[in-house]
């Protein structure tokens, strides 16, 4: 009986384990799903599951009707730019308030914090009206900017929890060694640290993808991303379930495959540390 | 050359002094120790020679020329940490050759450097490992070789041999020896264990709350202790201390005597004590006598078959042998 209770517990985590991840992923599968039915399928009562006639005339419509390519090609501007110059400014900032921290450290990194706990939308009008009499509504360096700053924290602080963990006697022996500062990111504190540096250029590139918040208030046409051309679908005739979701389907594809492709270096990466 | 001068160095961290104040000439070509027991300020002043530490007084000359806020590099030493500190994504040869690349040398000249130093440490059969592949002693020769192979001034030994064990310590005491006789650099050495530092150095600094309270060859301080802290710290078993009346005997506040120069017997003694117990060592043996006046003190006998605890036995010390301090644990000189 007793060597039963292991193996019952261990079942009960893994259902446990396999309905939340079902919960979790099927908005996704239901998005999938409804971009093969027709429009008439896709708002059914009762809803079906599958499609009756798997179709692609949705997405025909949808690669006819808008420019797809622009506004993935603007959400590849975004994500790839706000991440590399986000790197290049988090890299020093983490590599200083891991090795050179003063008692200030500590205060500065719970500010950076905090700034995630400020809903966005307090911030909305004045950075609208700010944007607006300098010129940079609708404009990729505009929106790249602004997501760049929303995602910084995140970055110097996941930057900083690796380094943390490269033992300084190593940088100081690269600096005995003769590294100037800039030798011992290159040559020693980077190479050691790259599944973090990896893994946070990886959420960086997610998190950027998905933005949507900022995206849909401060662009427009020019430098509307794929959150846009979603969005774009919602409108004042109505909502159309199935081209929506092919939308949508093509929004989501390119980091989807990417999420899946470094899923294994992302929780690797996310859990670095915590269960060494 | 390799002269190094510290001048009234001092070190604070905040409000907390770590270093209230030490001068130290080493010579070149010196093997110079610094010993002390743990949080002495030992690793802190070698830091501070190294120029990882910023010091908040005082000055560091290296052969006349003031390096006191000159980079670490630029000192032109080397140094060799506790955790060893190699590159753990280089592989052996990378990490030899990482100072030669830095100091921006030919890739000619570093391979000639790398080969040279590997053969020298016996590490050529490793040059395109990683360090998690190799084993302490070896991750402490590549650290060894990393820091010989761009002939430095001076060599800096901050506890190298802590993380290995028992055995490999004396074979790569030895071998940082024959290091040091065949480059005749000037080597820093810290350690706490005062056997290594009597056995390696030519002088030891023994260390006492951020202070050098003697700085002398092993012999002399083992001789010649100028105060308490020294007399305890250098000899195993530590000398006994003795005050009270027994010490005044000598005009004395304590007096100091080493465990090897007792003598013991079953008859007839200076002092009556009692056997707690007999640690035998084999060719040797360390006793605990528990004198009548409740002091213990401990000496180091030869053969002690015939010794068990409980027996009554006498002890005396070697007159000679007797060391006197004053009341400020200042050793008292005979005139």
């Amino acid at each position: 009986m007793r060597s039963l209770r292991p193996i019952l517990f261990k079942a009960a985590i893994t259902c446990l384990g396999w309905t939340v991840a079902m919960l979790m992923f099927f908005p996704i599968l239901w998005t999938v799903l409804t971009s093969f039915k027709t429009e008439v399928e896709a708002i059914a009562f009762p809803p079906v599951f599958l499609p009756a006639q798997w179709t692609l005339e949705n997405y025909f419509e949808v690669h006819a009707r808008s420019e797809y390519f622009s506004h993935f090609l603007n959400s590849v501007v975004i994500s790839l730019g706000s991440t590399v110059i986000g790197m290049v400014l988090a890299i020093p900032a983490a590599w200083s308030m891991a090795f050179q921290p003063t008692s200030w450290t500590r205060h500065i990194l719970m500010w950076m914090l905090s700034t995630k706990m400020m809903p966005a939308v307090g911030a909305l009008v004045p950075i609208f009206l700010i944007f607006k009499s300098v010129g940079l509504l609708d404009t990729l360096p505009g929106i790249t900017l602004v997501v760049l700053t929303a995602n910084l924290p995140i970055m110097v602080w996941m930057l900083y929890t690796y380094f943390k963990e490269i033992p300084s006697d190593i940088l100081e022996a690269a600096r005995i060694d003769g590294a100037t500062t800039v030798g011992e990111l290159v040559y020693v504190l980077l190479p050691m640290s790259l599944p973090g540096v990896a893994s946070t250029m990886l959420l960086n590139i997610i998190l950027a993808w998905n933005e949507a918040f900022w995206t849909l208030s401060l662009t427009a046409v020019k430098a509307a991303p794929l959150t846009a051309f979603i969005a774009s679908y919602s409108s004042p005739q109505g909502l159309f379930w199935a081209k929506l979701s092919a939308a949508s389907t093509l929004a989501i594809a390119p980091i989807l495959i990417i999420g899946w492709i470094s899923q294994k270096q992302l929780v690797r990466g996310l859990t670095f540390g915590a269960v060494k | 050359m390799g002269l190094i001068k510290i001048e009234g160095l001092k070190k604070a961290f905040g409000n907390q002094v770590v270093i209230p104040g030490a001068d130290l000439e080493i010579e070149n070509g010196e093997f110079v120790v610094f010993v002390g027991p743990s949080g002495c300020g030992k690793s802190t002043l070698l830091r501070v020679v190294a120029g990882l530490e910023e010091p908040t007084a005082g000055r560091i000359l290296i052969d006349g020329q003031d390096v006191t806020h000159a980079a670490p590099a630029r000192r032109k030493l080397a140094m060799v940490f506790q955790s060893y500190a190699l590159y753990p994504h280089m592989t052996v040869q990378q990490n030899i050759a990482f100072p030669l690349k830095m100091a921006g040398a030919s890739a000619d000249l570093i391979r000639t450097r790398v080969h040279e130093v590997a053969r020298s440490l016996d590490l050529l059969p490793y040059l395109e490992r990683r360090p998690r592949a190799l084993s302490g002693g070896q991750r402490q020769r590549v650290a060894i070789g990393r820091a010989i192979i761009r002939q430095p001034t001076g060599f800096l030994f901050d506890e190298p041999l802590s993380n290995l064990d028992a055995a490999l310590r004396v074979s790569m005491r030895k071998e940082i020896l024959d290091l040091h006789g065949r480059l005749r650099s000037t080597m820093i050495y810290v350690t706490h264990d005062q056997v290594e530092a009597m056995t390696m150095a030519d002088r030891i600094a023994v260390m006492n709350a951020g202070r050098v309270e003697q700085f002398d060859t092993p012999l002399e301080l083992y001789r010649n202790p100028a105060n308490l802290f020294v007399a305890g710290f250098i000899g195993s078993p530590k000398m006994n201390f003795i005050k009270g009346v027994k010490a005044g005997e000598y005009g004395a506040h304590t007096i100091g005597i080493r465990p090897e120069t007792v003598a013991l017997s079953h008859s007839a003694g200076k002092w009556q004590g009692k056997i707690e117990r007999v640690e035998h060592l084999g060719a040797e043996a360390v006793v605990y006598v528990i004198l009548d006046t409740e002091e213990t003190v401990t000496l180091k006998v030869g053969a002690a078959d015939d010794l068990a605890a409980d027996q009554t036995v006498y002890v005396t010390p070697q007159e000679d042998k007797i060391y006197r301090f004053g009341a400020d644990g200042i050793a008292i000189r005979s005139a």
